[in-house]
């Protein structure tokens, strides 16, 4: 068939236009008046009829013929647009596309000739609503449609012509004339549209595009206004093609590193030359990446019809909001997540958004949002599925998961919220009461789980009960060629009875990277410590994990167990799903731009491997997968049994375990501190103590570090003889470049505990008591010791974090609440009340709030509500003040059921310091994995 | 090259089909021709850590990186006695891509009667039996046929 190009072309527009429809017909919903939008629309379907003609694909033509009259109607200001009408051209839109796909599939339109659907659109164009002279139009539905098509020219030239002089029987048109009437609305249509200019381009448009027999697809839409601009400026290729040009530079790229490392060591015109090749690999590489990228718009743009019809499927009111949508993705990319974006929006809208009145009922606003937003972060693209819904329940996840039997009773009674929030990625869960036609059957989070780490990415979740939850992906830029970095582990192997030196290279995407650190000397290596045997290395003042990548891999283990102080270490510090820790190595080379090649079937299921390249020289370097080397070093947790892990989210619940060092000092046996504010352990030999102003001090790393006697301040006046001993236990706290030293009678242990405090104390330097380890023991107001120790706030450390917003009536109160915040170095903003604390949330952006709540008039509960009713403001962390004498009750529900996310009482600066802590430094939460002694 | 081997007794022409012959050990053993991509001597090696023990490593074949896979091991067999022989590369295609197999030395290709078939021996060790798909009975011995499939397979595990 002469035809088959410019069929195909047809199709290809044609289903581009579709795409762009659907949206706009959404957007038209909500704005039925939108002139611009109408007029799109109609176009749209006029070009799909109009080609249709060309073709003679009869069954399109009629079909939407008449869905073109209707929106003439509408054009013409002679009929609203009601969302019945709305429903009806939406069918029409559906129908379309079947057509088409039958088309494509098997040449023809198909046996269905819709007629109920034409006998619907055509009632509604007759139906009264409209103005004037809208008598009988006998069904011309089945009939020649190019007669309608003349009947339509001639009744927009005379516009109140009644139509049965016209009907039917009349103007058998020949079908040479059918090129002639595509010319034909053309001058009648310029009188009607504001932007003349427009229809010729799309006409001249569909002219091009029929001439050229080219090939498909690939120009980015973005928009409605994609139509129109890219008449001009861009060109369609066949995305295979691109493929293949990708796999050439790809190979261009290993043969200019072997070139660069050949020429290294020449000089002159070779040299010269090789530095050009370079230069132009380099952007060659980059312009055919960026031809394959597209906005992430061009899948999101098909989600408004999707929540439209899901939404009075189920009779909610939805609402989408897009930010980022201009966001660029590799095409393949694009592809992979298109089911999984799907698959999670269906999800919110089914199961996450409330039904209008129950969302009045807990005073939100009748409409749900769902929230999508992407944005580039280093390397990596995030995607935020966001959803002001009810949130998820963990209780009910964790029965769910039991009598799936997924998990066991016990071990989810033993569950933490995060990890009873990753039971829904197991395969085989649902939490659908009843499982509607939506969200499917058996498709799952598990499903989208996978999708996404197949190509790099992950998935996480978090959940803010009762006022929604988001799911974030994040996936690599790229796949095929990134920037990593070389290092090396050395095997030395006994081989012919030779000792064989060897070094084995690995490579570490400088996605996961964050800093490089070398250690040599005895004094460097005391920055490594070992808790309970396990590695740690102090990162400016956080601890981060270790793990010796030679016994990760299961190399033999060394001759000499532990390394000699005065050796190098090298430690690469590497970041896994917002957790950071060190990897040690043998050497490290440099950073190139590697290509990604696949690893075969029998490897792929290896978790610490990403894939491999060919380095310079020829040889094989393995790519690491940094959260996969985590999960084997034990530093992320490998499955839920293991249990125990800890929150990472921002979002803490003061519930959650915390690890808690536990010692005694002078008349209490038992003594608990926030291990997270712990700086060190040490023990001081008796002689080293000096006195300064008569109060011990110790040179300590080149700074004094005061000393105080545990024991002495808690109980001033009962002699103390803790100072007295040859060596002191000394536990070292730091507030930035501030430390005391408490001497303690004996470290007892590291426990991990949940905390709840029983019974406030009122004693100096203590909070509370509460019972840990089955005992009851006594809990440390670090705030209060410290600055009986050292004084005042002195200079503050810049922190990292973003503005704190306190929110309390009293201003002794805030006053009081920010000298603790001030020598942490946070900016802090004030607000006497809830509506003034929530104009600041509306022009600054804060990183917390700290709202008074114990007293009933003090506005803290009122503000979390209105909050989280806000898309903007629902994830900001907000910590509640209690009265002191209230101190036990740490969850604290507002009316509407709402839950801060953490509650401190008002003279518990070290709790309230502890939750800035762990809001900064999430790390720091790692710090101390009891994985040794699980293993 | 390949020799023809003619048919066992008369003159007749005789259905044949073309193995790769290789030994491992002192196993004989052949591939469909059709399945070979390649033949190569020995290849350095990129060892893989934690891949399961029948991953011998990875080779740079022409810029493509292809898995080696230790046939000894497959089959249950000891590993070689002295490290001086070093395996040759049998590279066949599947449907993950090439893949390569060590074996201790390649032989020549083969025109085998289709008529010299002949049953499983009993005395085969159930590991091996899985990974062999047929016998040939030649002059000079048995001709055992790899399956190649369940050999890729069982090298994942």
């Amino acid at each position: 068939m002469e035809f088959a190009e410019e069929v195909r072309e047809f199709l290809i527009e044609s289903n581009e236009n579709l795409g762009v429809l659907d949206q706009e017909i959404v957007e038209l919903e909500k704005n039925p008046t939108d002139e611009k939008l109408i007029a799109s629309v109609f176009r749209t379907i006029h070009t799909i009829k109009g080609t249709s003609g060309f073709f003679g694909f009869e069954i399109l033509g009629s079909t939407t013929h008449v869905a073109e009259n209707l929106l003439g109607q509408v054009r013409e200001k002679q009929r609203s647009l009601t969302p019945e009408l709305v429903s009806l051209v939406l069918e029409t839109v559906d129908v379309v596309k079947a057509v088409l796909a039958n088309i494509e599939e098997r040449g023809e339109e198909g046996a269905d000739v819709y007629h109920d659907l034409r006998k619907r659109l055509d009632d509604a164009y007759n139906s009264p609503s409209g103005s004037s002279a809208a008598p009988e139009h006998s069904s011309a539905a089945p009939a020649n449609f190019r007669t309608g098509h003349a009947v339509d020219a001639m009744e927009r030239a005379g516009a109140e012509t009644p139509l049965e002089n016209h009907s039917t029987s009349a103007f058998p048109l020949p079908a040479e004339e059918v090129t002639v009437m595509e010319a034909a609305p053309e001058p009648v249509e310029d009188e009607h549209l504001e932007e003349p200019s427009v229809e010729p381009a799309i006409h001249g448009k569909s002219e091009t595009a029929l001439a050229k027999p080219g090939v498909a697809n690939v120009v980015p839409s973005a928009g409605s206004g994609a139509n129109n601009s890219a008449a001009g400026s861009t060109i369609r290729v066949d995305v295979h093609l691109l493929d293949k040009l990708m796999n050439l530079v790809g190979e261009l790229v290993l043969a200019r590193n072997q070139i660069l490392q050949g020429s290294a060591d020449k000089t002159g015109a070779s040299s010269g030359a090789s530095q050009r090749l370079n230069l132009i690999t380099s952007e060659l590489q980059e312009g055919v990446m960026r031809t394959r990228m597209q906005p992430i718009g061009v899948v999101w743009n098909k989600l408004p019809r999707v929540i439209r019809d899901l939404a009075s499927e189920v009779g909610k009111r939805i609402e989408i909001v897009m930010e980022g949508a201009e966001t660029e993705l590799d095409k393949t990319i694009i592809e992979a997540i298109k089911d999984p974006l799907t698959h999670i929006v269906r999800n919110s809208c089914d199961h996450g958004i409330e039904k209008p009145e129950v969302r009045v009922a807990k005073g939100k606003k009748a409409a749900g949002t769902v929230l999508l937003r992407a944005y580039h972060e280093g390397g990596h693209v995030n995607i935020e599925v966001s959803d002001d819904g009810a949130g998820i329940d963990p209780e009910r996840v964790k029965r769910k998961a039991v009598e799936k039997g997924l998990v066991r009773a016990e071990q989810a009674a033993l569950m933490s919220e995060w990890e009873a929030l990753r039971l829904i990625f197991l395969p085989g869960f649902s939490t659908a009461e009843k499982v509607t036609s939506i969200s499917g059957r058996g498709v799952g989070m598990d499903v989208v789980k996978t999708n996404i780490e197949k190509i790099g990415g992950a998935v996480d979740l978090f959940n803010r009960p009762g006022a929604g939850s988001t799911v974030k992906i994040k996936i690599p830029l790229t796949l095929a060629i990134i920037p990593g970095l070389i290092i090396s582990l050395d095997n030395n192997r006994i081989s012919r009875g030779m000792a064989v030196k060897r070094e084995d290279r690995f490579v570490i995407p400088q996605a996961n990277l964050l800093e490089l650190v070398r250690l040599e000397g005895a004094e460097d290596w005391k920055q490594i410590e070992h808790i309970h045997g396990t590695p740690v290395y102090r990162r400016r003042g956080k601890l981060l994990p270790l793990a010796y990548l030679s016994q990760v891999l299961g190399f033999p283990p060394r001759g000499k167990e532990r390394d000699v102080e005065s050796d190098v270490l090298n430690i690469v510090i590497v970041q896994a799903e917002e957790t950071a820790f060190g990897l040690v190595v043998d050497g490290v080379s440099d950073t190139q731009e590697i290509v990604v090649k696949a690893l075969g079937k029998q490897l792929k299921s290896l978790s610490c491997y990403v894939g491999a390249t060919i380095m310079g020289d020829g040889k094989i370097a393995l790519i690491l997968d940094v959260p996969g080397l985590a999960r084997l070093a034990n530093i992320l947790p490998q499955q839920l049994e293991r249990g125990r892990s800890e929150a990472k989210s921002a979002e803490t619940n003061a519930n959650e375990k915390q690890t808690l060092l536990l010692f005694r000092a002078g008349r209490f046996p038992r003594l608990v501190v926030a291990l997270s504010m712990v700086a060190r352990l040490e023990e001081f030999s008796r002689s080293r103590v000096e006195y300064a102003a008569g109060l011990p001090v110790i040179n300590y790393r080149e700074a004094i570090l005061p000393l105080a006697s545990l024991g002495a301040m808690l109980d001033p006046g009962v002699p103390d003889a803790a100072m007295d001993n040859g060596l002191l236990q000394v536990i070292v706290f730091s507030e930035g470049n501030r430390h005391v030293g408490l001497v303690v009678d004996q470290i007892l242990d590291i426990v991990e505990e949940k905390v709840t405090v029983k019974r406030a104390k009122s004693s100096f330097g203590l909070l509370g008591s509460a019972v840990v380890g089955g005992k009851i023991t006594d809990f440390l107001d670090l705030g209060a010791l410290i600055e009986a120790v050292i004084g005042g706030p002195a200079e503050a450390q810049p922190s990292s974090s973003g503005a704190v917003l306190l929110v309390d009536p009293s201003k002794i109160s805030r006053g009081v609440l920010r000298s603790y915040l001030d020598m942490h170095g946070s900016q802090v903003l004030e607000a006497p009340d809830a509506d003034a604390a929530l104009e600041i949330l509306s022009r600054v952006p804060v990183a917390l709030v700290i709202a008074a709540a114990g007293r009933a008039k003090s506005g803290g509960a009122a503000l979390l509500d209105a909050m989280r009713g806000r898309d903007r403001l629902a994830a900001i962390p907000v910590l509640a003040i209690l009265e002191s004498g209230s101190a036990g009750d740490w969850c604290v529900e507002t009316p509407a059921g709402l839950r801060f996310d953490g509650a401190v009482a008002r003279t518990d600066r070290g709790g309230l310091l502890a939750f800035l802590h762990r809001l900064e430094n999430i790390e720091a939460a790692r710090e101390v994995s009891l994985a040794g002694s699980d293993k | 090259m390949s020799e023809a081997s003619g048919a066992i007794g008369s003159g007749s022409a005789t259905q044949t089909r073309q193995y790769s012959t290789f030994r491992v050990a002192d196993m004989f053993m052949g591939i469909e021709l059709t399945r070979v991509q390649e033949l190569l001597r020995y290849q350095e090696m990129t060892s893989v850590p934690l891949a399961p023990r029948a991953i011998e490593g990875l080779i740079n074949l022409r810029g493509q990186i292809v898995t080696a896979l230790d046939v000894r091991r497959i089959l249950g067999l000891p590993a070689v006695a002295s490290e001086e022989s070093l395996p040759m590369n049998i590279v066949i295609q599947s449907d993950g891509g090439a893949v390569s197999l060590l074996v201790d030395e390649i032989c020549d290709v083969l025109d085998v009667p289709l008529e010299a078939a002949m049953p499983l021996p009993e005395n085969l060790p159930a590991q091996q039996r899985e990974l062999i798909e047929g016998v040939y009975q030649l002059e000079s011995g048995l001709l055992l046929v790899m399956n190649t499939e369940r050999v890729l397979e069982s090298a994942a595990n």
